[in-house]
């Protein structure tokens, strides 16, 4: 086998390399076109106009309108905005809905809602079954008289599980309870069409999608009340202030174009990659697993455990043949404990410490997936000989 | 990632003396797979008294295996006197040093190889005799006041880099912290350490809170532009007002948490809990 002669990138719910077409796209602002959009003079009027189609682009692939479109930093800016304004604006309602698996920048804020506000609020973290799917009874079941938000992922960023958003989001609108899901992993994977559906807030970031990292957008629909996280200026309609950051805004509204385009290169040929990879995996490799609903599943990402082996030492001798991908185990976290998702399917510590994420991109390619198939055997193999567990339990 | 030093990739790579001796004169093992590191180390003794050989089988991260691969190296050709007085700081060293992190790695391989020492001695452990501290770990008392005293260990951070107590559910961190004091303070007045706090009247509290935020907090805030006042304290509970270029700082939240109150917890009391009054 070849070894291909760039890097193997194999983890893109972690950042995806910035299209060709995005950073040429960009170029102009950095350089030429420096003014601030909100001047009067022409160097506002150029840039002003860059990102009124940036903002279409965006809405387009949301199936949203441009001015539901809120331009923030990042993915987790995005969060806070939409759950803070919730919390703000239906100030009688104390009680959060979300699940046992959200990223951190959800997670980590409705835990400290208390402190961070100081209100006091009651969080329902809903569990996830094995497989990570929700169930949709205890679901309806959380919502109550005081619930002022949903907040639920689109897609989870560790096993790639897709949850089902239009029709959580539709009973939350029937309960009157704002809905708000971080998309962050699943825009420009799978399609979405907002038009369609009750979601009130929904959060994506630039860097998921062949963007730049340092943008993000909240979609804000129509008629929701809605409280500025960031007070300041009159930018983004008065509802975040600061000035546009706009070469990033330029590149993210390319990048959602490029993703409406590549959308179903996205779901086939990337899928029957992602398929090829986990199966050649599970049938090569015995005592591994996969963490995750077969098909509910972003069609990018496979999560794996290969038992009695640790997915750091895992990972460094990827990085030996240039693959790159990424781990739930507590080494690599810097924290003690295995991931907290896997951790809430209830996967065996015997299986969370050995994860390994693959998650593919319209970059990736055939040649590549058979040098990892070649390569990952014998790594596994190799530690576990060195495993003190190995021999013992097989 | 890790900043790993060639040492440590090296052994990581390519380990040396991968295996089990069989019919060892001593067996060593540590850790389990819920923890995400085991070390089973076996030995074998030549007719003068010296390790003739050594091998190990690890689970677990690269500085794991690294520490394992380095201390059987170390350990061949010592008698077991010598080898006793391994310490994990020496295992550390032989790597050219391991990420704070990752210390507990060398710590491991340092109780492997007291463990296995014990076993060809037909002793028991001492440290297994210890009170549990840490259950998510497994962490006994005994195992702590070593590693605060060996290491010199001045935090509650640093007690998780090298033990990992404390690292999973957090229960223990105030027991962690008591044993701590107990022991960074032995001979000193611990008494009046940890006592006075919790004698303090209201008053005092509140004295001692105003001249923390005088004397530390407010000119540190004030180089930013923004200001803290004191509103009222309740119990543990420090009600605050941040002013000035506080109020509108998006950062404003973790200033109060990550600096105000730990400052005031490090100054007047440690169980303190400070929260913002917004006008």
């Amino acid at each position: 086998m070849m070894r291909p002669e760039a890097a193997i990138y194999m983890d893109n719910n972690a950042t995806t390399r910035v299209a060709p077409e995005v950073l040429e796209a960009m170029m102009p602002y950095l350089r030429d076109y420096y003014g601030n959009p909100s001047s009067m003079h022409r160097f506002g009027g150029q840039v002003g106009a860059a990102v009124t189609k940036a903002r279409r682009q965006v809405a387009d692939l949301l199936g949203a309108a441009p001015e539901e479109i809120v331009f923030t930093s990042c993915g987790t800016e995005s969060d806070s905005t939409a759950i803070f304004s919730a919390l703000q604006s239906l100030s009688d309602k104390r009680h959060i809905v979300t699940t046992r698996v959200e990223h951190p920048a959800v997670k980590n804020l409705c835990e400290n809602l208390d402190t961070l506000t100081g209100h006091k609020h009651r969080l329902t973290r809903l569990m996830v079954a094995a497989d990570g799917t929700l169930d949709l009874k205890k679901y309806e079941e959380a919502l109550a008289d005081d619930t002022a938000i949903v907040s639920i992922m689109w897609a989870n960023n560790e096993t790639g599980v897709i949850f089902p958003i239009a029709e959580m989001a539709r009973m939350a609108k029937e309960r009157g309870i704002l809905f708000h899901t971080d998309a962050v992993q699943a825009v420009g994977k799978i399609p979405i069409n907002l038009k369609e559906m009750s979601v009130d807030f929904l959060s994506l970031s630039g860097h998921k999608l062949h963007g730049p990292k340092g943008v993000g957008v909240l979609y804000v629909r129509r008629g929701t009340p809605f409280v500025p996280f960031l007070v300041g200026g009159h930018q983004e309609n008065g509802r975040r202030g600061g000035t546009e950051n706009v070469a990033s805004i330029v590149g993210l509204g390319r990048a959602c174009a490029l993703a409406a385009e590549k959308m179903a290169e996205e779901n086939s040929r990337v899928k029957a990659l992602r398929d090829k990879l986990e199966e050649g995996l599970l049938t090569s490799i015995p005592h591994s697993m996969l963490n995750g609903h077969k098909t509910k599943r972003l069609p990018n990402t496979a999560n794996i455990s290969f038992e009695y082996v640790e997915g750091e030492a895992i990972l460094l001798h990827m990085d030996q043949f240039d693959i790159c991908a990424s781990s739930g185990s507590a080494c690599t976290s810097g924290s003690l404990e295995p991931s907290h998702v896997l951790r809430a399917m209830g996967v065996p510590f015997t299986a969370a410490h050995g994860s390994i994420r693959f998650s593919l991109s319209i970059y990736n390619t055939e040649n590549e997936i058979d040098f990892v198939l070649e390569k990952m055997p014998p790594i596994i193999a190799g530690l576990r000989e060195m495993s003190p567990f190995w021999k013992a339990e097989k | 990632m890790w900043e790993y030093t060639n040492k440590v990739q090296q052994h990581f790579l390519h380990p040396k003396n991968v295996g089990e001796i069989e019919n060892p004169d001593g067996t060593g093992e540590v850790g389990s797979l819920a923890c995400g590191d085991a070390l089973k180390l076996t030995f074998k003794l030549d007719d003068k008294g010296v390790i003739s050989d050594a091998k190990f089988k690890t689970f677990g991260c690269a500085s794991a295996i690294a520490s394992s691969s380095v201390l059987t190296e170390m350990i061949i050709g010592m008698t077991l006197d010598e080898a006793a007085k391994v310490t994990n700081e020496d295992i550390a060293d032989r790597l050219g040093g391991l990420p704070k992190e990752k210390m507990h790695c060398s710590v491991m391989g340092r109780e492997a190889l007291e463990s296995a020492i014990a076993n060809h001695k037909g002793l028991k452990l001492p440290m297994a005799e210890g009170e549990v501290v840490c259950e998510c770990f497994g962490v006994t008392d005994f195992e702590i006041i070593r590693a605060i005293k060996e290491s010199n260990l001045h935090s509650v951070e640093e007690i998780t880099n090298f033990t990992k107590a404390g690292g999973g559910c957090g229960k223990c961190l105030d027991r962690l912290r008591e044993i701590l004091v107990d022991t960074v303070h032995q001979g000193v007045d611990i008494k009046n350490m940890v006592e006075q706090p919790k004698r303090m009247t209201a008053l005092q509290k509140i004295k001692k809170i105003e001249e923390a935020l005088e004397r530390e907090i407010r000119p540190t805030l004030r180089m930013d532009g923004g200001d803290i006042e004191l509103v009222d304290v309740d119990g543990d509970f420090v009600m605050v007002s941040l002013r000035g270029a506080c109020t509108s700082c998006s950062k404003s939240q973790t200033t109060l948490k990550e600096y105000v109150e730990k400052k005031l917890r490090e100054l007047v009391l440690d169980s303190l809990i400070v929260e913002e009054i917004k006008k």
